[in-house]
C-alpha cells in the first residue's frame, strides 16, 4: 500500500471547499445507450499512516489502527465499480439498480440522497432499488459490515458528476452558448439568458453510441451541499405505512403455493425415513410432500395448512455434528482453547477477567423466505439476500443450470442482522421448487428461524491489563469463540487485502477480526488476538461482530482499572484514551449528568468504540433495585414476558467524518442502542442437545417497550471531514459501545462485575420451551378473548 | 369446504376455507391481503395486529371459523378509510417521526397503536411512557423511541 500523504491532516470543523478526492486518477464512462447513462472506474489507494499520542504509553499500531474493514472492501471493490450504473430517463427521473441491499438500514435513501445532490435532481424524482444478482458487480454486491456508504458513494458521486456535466455540456451546444454561462438545479439546466431544459429532455440528445471515458470530472465541494447533511426521511415509509411495502411473502407469484420444512431434532440432522408420507399428502390444502436436504418440505394452500403437515409427519432422524453439545460443553472447550496470555511482568499487578458470551440469534421478524420457480430451462428467484451473486451459483450448481438461467432477484429484507449474508431461505425453496417440479413460495417457522437458523457464536474474552502506580505497563485481549462462518466469502478479499500487508499471515477469521479491532487507548505494549474452535454450528456475523463481545470486555476491565487507580470511569478514559475520543467522552459525560447523585442500585456506566470509522461514546443509567428488576408487564397472554435491571437513560455521542443523512443515523443509533442492551441483558439462546431451547420472541428477548429507556439522547458531534474516514457505516456501529456501556452501569450498579452475557442467560429458565417433536408449535385460538 | 363470510376493510367478502384456518393465512394466502405480517404464529411478537370489531387482535390466533358475518376486519389497508382520509392520523405521525426501518413490523404497530389510544381513553388513564411499556409488539429494528413519539403525536389527531 502507498501513502498518499505523509503526515495526518488537520482536523477540520469547515466543510473543505472541494471534496475532489486528491490524487487519485479518475476515470468514468458515459454508456453507449438511448438515453444518458454513466458508470464509473477509480484507480489509485489511500491509505492514512497511523497516529499517536496520549497520556500513556504509546500502544504498538493494530492493523485496524490504519487499515480497516471498510478500507479492505474498498480496495477490492474498485476494479467492479464501473458497474455503479446511473441513468436519467426522458421523463427527467434518474434510475439506479444498487448492488446494495436493503434491510431495514436506510442505505437506498441515503444512496439516493447522493445521487439528487451531485446531480442537482429532486430527491422525489430519484429511484434505487436492489439489483438482480449479477456475477460481473463481484465483491460490489456484498451488503455487510457498514461498508456500503463508504465504498460506494464516490462511485456514484463521479457517475452523477459526470452525467451532469454531459447534460451541460449539450445543452450548451445546443443553445450555442459557453457552457460556463450554465447552471444547473432541480432537474434543470439553465441558461444566462432565461433559457431552461430538463433533464428529460436533455437525456436523449446527451446519449452517446459508444463508450466513451472521462478522466477527473469535477465533483461539487461538499461546502455547496444541499441534500447530503440535512434530515432526510425513508424514501419507502409510505409504503412502509400503509402496509403496501412488497417483501417477498408479500410477492404474487403465479402458482408459488406456501411452502414449509419439517426439520430435526438438532441442529443439522438428517432424514432417514418418512413413516407416513402418503397420510400427509392426503391432508387438506396439502398439494406435495418430499425430502430435501433441510428436512421434509410440505406444500399446501395456506401457511396455517403446511404447518398442520409439518406437525403430522412422522419422521426418522439420523442425528447432526452437535447432537451431544450444550451450553456447558462449548463453554468448556472455549475456555480451554484461549491462548495463553504472555507471561507478566515481575512486580506488576494485574486486572484479568474471562467473560463469558453466550449464544444469540440474530433472526430478524421476517423469518427466512424464499419464491422460487425452478424449471428445467432455467429458475427464478425472488429472496432477500446480501450476497446474492453467492446464492444464485449455489442454486445454479445444485439445479445443474448455467448460472445465466438463474434469475435472482433481491428482495427488501425485513431485517437481516447478520442473517441475509447466507442464503439457507433461497436453497429451501429452490430445493423445493426443483423436486416438486412447481412454483414455492417458502418460509421458515419462527420456530426454526431460531433453532435452525444462524447464530452469534459464543465466545470468552480473555483480557489483562497490567500496571504498575499509574501506569499501564501492557494490555492483552484474547477472544476465542465458535467458529463464526465467512464461508459466505469474504476469503478472496482478505487474500487480496493481505497480500498488500506487512502485519503477518491470519486465517480469514483472525483477519476479518483484525480489520474491525483497533486499539483506542495507550496501555504501552498491547495486542487484541481472534481464535476460534470449529465446531459445526449454523454461525454467522450478527450484526457488529465480535464487537460487542470485545468491546465489553475491555470496557468492564478498565472500569476495574480506574478502580485500582482512584479514578472514575470518565477520569480513567480520558487519561489513556487517545486524544481524538475526548471529545465524545465529554460531550457524553455532559449530555448525560455525569456522576449526578443516583439512590444505591441505581448507577451510571461509559464506553467507548471506533469502527466504521466512526468515534463513538455511549452513557448509559441503570436501575438494578429489586422492586424495578421484578417489575410486571400489564396483561401478559404468555409466560415469558421479562424485565429485570432496566435501563433508565442512554445517551449515544457519534464524531464522524462527515454525517450524510443525520435522521438516517439517529435511527441507526436508536436501533444499535436497543441491540446492545438486549446482548448485554436479555437475549440469547440456550444449546441443550444439540438444539436451541428458544422458539420464539417469548423466549429469546430481544429488546421491548417495558425494556428499552424513557429517555434516550442521540448526538451528532460536528463532522470533521477526515478525508480517509469519510464518510463512515452506519448501521452496526452502536451496538458494541451501548452493550458495553450497559455492562459497565451494571457492574457500577451491583458492585459486581459480571462475566456473563446476558446476564439474564444463568438465571432459571422464565419460559417452558416448545416441544423439540413436533418441530414446530401450534397457532393459539384464542385470538378474540386476548383482544384489546 | 367450509364458507366464510365477514367484512373485511369495508366490503363484505366469503371465503372458503377449513374453519381451524387462522385469519392471518385466510387474509395472506387466500385473499392476497399482505398487509398484516406472519412474525411468530404464536400472539407474541404482534407483527399481525389487525382489529376485529375496533379492537387489536393478533389474527394468526384467530381461527377463520370464529368469525360472523358480521365481524368487521380492518386491516392496515383499510385503517386510513375508517377516518375517511388518504392515511390515519397514527400513519401520519409514523411519516413525521420517519419511525419504519425495514418497516415489517410496522402494520402491527400502527393497528396496534390506534387500539392503544382507544383504550387508555376508555380506561381514563394518560398515554404516557409508562402506560407505552405495556405495548406487546416487538420491532427488531429497535424502533422503540420513535413509535413512542408518533403514537403520542397520532393520539393527538384522533
Ligand atoms: S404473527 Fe401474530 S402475533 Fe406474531
Ligand atoms: S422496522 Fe424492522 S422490525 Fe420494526
Amino acid at each position: 500500500m502507498t501513502s498518499h500523504r505523509a503526515s495526518p491532516e488537520p482536523r477540520q470543523s469547515e466543510a473543505p471547499d472541494s471534496a475532489q478526492p486528491s490524487r487519485r486518477k479518475i476515470l468514468g464512462y458515459l454508456i453507449a445507450a438511448p438515453t444518458l447513462a454513466v458508470g464509473t472506474r477509480i484507480l489509485g489507494d489511500v491509505v492514512a499512516p497511523a497516529t499517536a499520542s496520549a497520556e500513556g504509553l504509546p500502544s504498538n499500531p493494530w492493523m485496524a489502527d490504519h487499515y480497516d474493514f471498510l478500507d479492505a472492501m474498498k480496495d477490492f471493490t474498485r476494479h467492479t465499480a464501473n458497474l455503479i450504473k446511473v441513468e436519467i430517463h426522458d421523463d427527467g427521473h434518474v434510475y439506479h439498480a444498487s448492488p446494495v441491499s436493503e434491510n431495514g438500514q436506510g442505505i437506498l435513501t441515503t444512496l439516493a440522497m447522493v445521487i439528487a445532490e451531485e446531480l442537482d435532481v429532486p430527491i422525489e424524482k430519484v429511484h434505487v432499488w436492489c439489483d438482480d444478482a449479477r456475477v460481473e458487480h463481484q465483491y460490489n454486491q456484498l451488503t455487510g459490515g457498514s461498508t456500503n456508504l463508504h465504498v460506494k458513494t464516490e462511485p456514484l458521486k463521479i457517475a452523477c458528476a459526470i452525467a451532469r456535466e454531459q447534460m451541460m455540456t449539450t445543452a450548451a451546444q445546443q443553445w450555442g452558448v459557453p457552457r460556463e454561462e450554465l447552471t444547473a438545479s432541480d432537474g434543470v439546466v439553465n441558461g444566462k439568458n432565461g433559457q431552461r431544459i430538463e433533464y428529460g429532455a436533455l437525456s436523449k440528445l446527451a446519449a452517446v453510441d459508444t463508450d466513451t471515458p472521462v478522466t477527473d470530472p469535477y465533483l461539487k465541494p461538499a461546502s455547496e451541499y444541499k441534500v447530503i447533511g440535512k434530515p432526510q426521511r425513508r424514501l419507502d415509509a409510505y409504503e412502509a405505512v400503509t402496509g403496501t411495502k412488497v417483501f417477498t411473502g408479500d410477492l404474487q407469484v403465479k402458482d408459488a403455493l406456501p411452502t414449509m420444512v419439517h426439520r430435526g431434532p438438532n441442529i443439522k440432522a438428517s432424514v432417514i425415513s418418512v413413516e407416513n408420507m402418503d397420510e400427509v399428502r392426503n391432508m387438506s390444502g396439502v398439494t406435495d410432500v418430499g425430502v430435501i436436504p433441510s428436512g421434509v418440505a410440505v406444500r399446501a394452500a395456506t401457511f396455517g395448512q403446511c404447518i398442520d403437515a409439518v406437525r403430522a409427519l412422522k419422521v426418522k432422524w439420523k442425528d447432526g455434528p452437535v447432537a451431544d453439545e450444550s451450553d456447558d460443553t462449548v463453554i468448556q472447550k472455549l475456555k480451554a482453547a484461549v491462548p495463553p496470555l504472555p507471561p507478566r511482568t515481575a512486580g506488576a499487578k494485574t486486572i484479568e477477567y474471562d467473560f463469558i458470551n453466550y449464544f444469540a440469534s440474530n433472526t430478524p421478524l421476517e423469518t427466512g423466505i424464499a419464491v422460487a420457480d425452478v424449471r428445467k430451462d432455467g429458475a427464478e428467484i425472488w429472496a432477500p439476500a446480501k450476497i446474492p451473486i453467492i446464492a444464485m451459483q449455489d442454486i445454479a450448481l445444485r439445479t445443474g443450470l448455467p448460472q445465466d438461467k438463474v434469475t435472482f432477484h433481491v428482495m427488501p429484507g425485513g431485517g437481516s442482522f447478520g442473517r441475509r449474508l447466507f442464503h439457507e431461505h433461497a436453497m429451501d425453496a429452490a430445493e423445493a421448487s426443483y423436486l416438486f417440479g412447481k412454483p414455492v413460495k417458502l418460509m421458515w417457522h419462527r420456530t426454526d428461524d431460531f433453532r435452525h437458523g444462524r447464530q452469534h457464536p459464543p465466545a470468552v474474552s480473555r483480557v489483562r491489563l497490567t500496571y504498575s502506580g499509574d501506569k499501564v505497563l501492557s494490555f492483552s485481549q484474547h477472544h476465542t469463540g465458535v467458529q463464526n462462518d465467512l464461508g459466505h466469502g469474504l476469503g478472496e478479499i482478505a487474500s487480496a487485502s493481505m497480500a498488500r500487508q506487512e502485519l503477518g499471515q491470519y486465517t480469514v477469521g483472525a483477519w476479518f477480526y483484525a480489520v474491525t479491532q483497533s486499539s483506542h487507548y495507550e496501555f504501552g505494549p498491547s495486542e487484541s488476538t481472534y481464535h476460534e474452535l470449529e465446531i459445526p454450528f449454523w454461525t454467522t456475523s450478527m450484526r457488529h461482530v465480535y464487537s460487542p463481545n470485545v468491546a465489553t470486555a475491555r470496557e468492564l476491565a478498565v472500569d476495574q482499572l480506574g478502580h485500582a487507580m482512584g479514578l472514575d470511569p470518565v477520569d480513567v478514559r480520558l487519561k489513556f484514551l487517545r486524544p481524538e475520543f475526548h471529545g465524545v467522552v465529554h460531550k457524553a459525560a455532559e449530555l448525560g449528568n455525569w456522576g449526578r447523585p443516583l439512590p444505591d442500585g441505581v448507577a451510571q456506566g461509559i464506553a467507548i468504540n471506533d469502527e466504521y470509522k466512526q468515534r463513538m461514546a455511549v452513557l448509559t443509567e441503570i436501575d438494578t433495585r429489586p422492586e424495578t428488576v421484578n417489575r410486571k408487564v400489564k396483561d401478559p397472554p404468555y409466560e415469558g414476558y421479562v424485565t429485570g435491571p432496566r435501563v433508565t437513560k442512554i445517551v449515544l455521542v457519534l464524531e464522524g467524518a462527515h454525517i450524510y443523512n443525520p435522521l438516517g443515523i439517529k435511527a441507526q443509533l436508536m436501533s444499535g442502542a436497543n441491540d446492545g442492551i438486549a446482548i448485554a441483558l436479555t437475549m440469547s439462546t440456550h444449546l441443550k442437545d444439540g438444539i436451541p431451547l428458544e422458539g420464539s420472541w417469548d423466549n429469546s428477548y430481544y429488546t421491548r417497550q417495558w425494556n428499552t429507556p424513557h429517555d434516550m439522547q442521540i448526538h451528532l458531534m460536528p463532522n470533521t471531514y477526515e478525508p480517509d474516514r469519510n464518510p463512515g457505516g452506519a448501521g452496526e456501529v452502536a451496538v458494541g459501545p451501548a452493550m458495553a456501556s450497559v455492562a459497565c452501569a451494571y457492574a457500577q450498579a451491583t458492585g459486581k462485575v459480571p462475566t456473563e452475557f446476558p446476564i439474564q442467560h444463568q438465571k432459571e429458565l422464565p419460559f417452558h420451551p416448545h416441544a423439540i417433536v413436533p418441530p414446530i408449535p401450534q397457532s393459539p385460538t384464542e385470538g378474540l378473548d386476548w383482544a384489546y | 369446504m367450509p364458507e366464510h363470510t365477514f367484512k373485511l376493510n369495508g366490503k363484505r367478502i366469503t371465503v372458503e376455507a377449513p374453519d381451524h384456518v387462522r385469519l392471518l393465512w385466510v387474509l395472506r394466502d387466500l385473499l392476497s391481503v399482505t398487509g398484516p405480517k406472519y412474525g411468530c404464529g404464536l400472539a407474541v411478537c404482534q407483527a399481525c395486529t389487525s382489529h376485529i370489531n375496533g379492537k387489536a387482535t393478533n389474527i394468526c390466533a384467530v381461527p377463520v371459523g370464529d368469525l360472523n358475518p358480521d365481524d368487521e376486519v380492518v386491516t392496515i389497508e383499510g385503517l386510513a378509510d375508517t377516518v375517511g382520509k388518504d392515511l390515519h392520523p397514527m400513519q401520519e405521525a409514523w411519516l413525521e417521526h420517519d419511525v419504519a426501518q425495514c418497516g415489517y413490523c410496522q402494520p402491527g404497530q400502527i393497528m396496534a397503536a390506534v387500539a392503544h389510544v382507544r383504550k387508555s381513553r376508555e380506561e381514563g388513564v394518560p398515554l404516557d411512557d409508562d402506560y407505552m411499556d405495556n405495548i406487546k409488539n416487538i420491532c427488531r429494528c429497535g424502533t422503540y423511541q420513535r413509535i413512542r413519539e408518533a403514537i403520542k403525536d397520532g393520539a393527538e389527531g384522533m
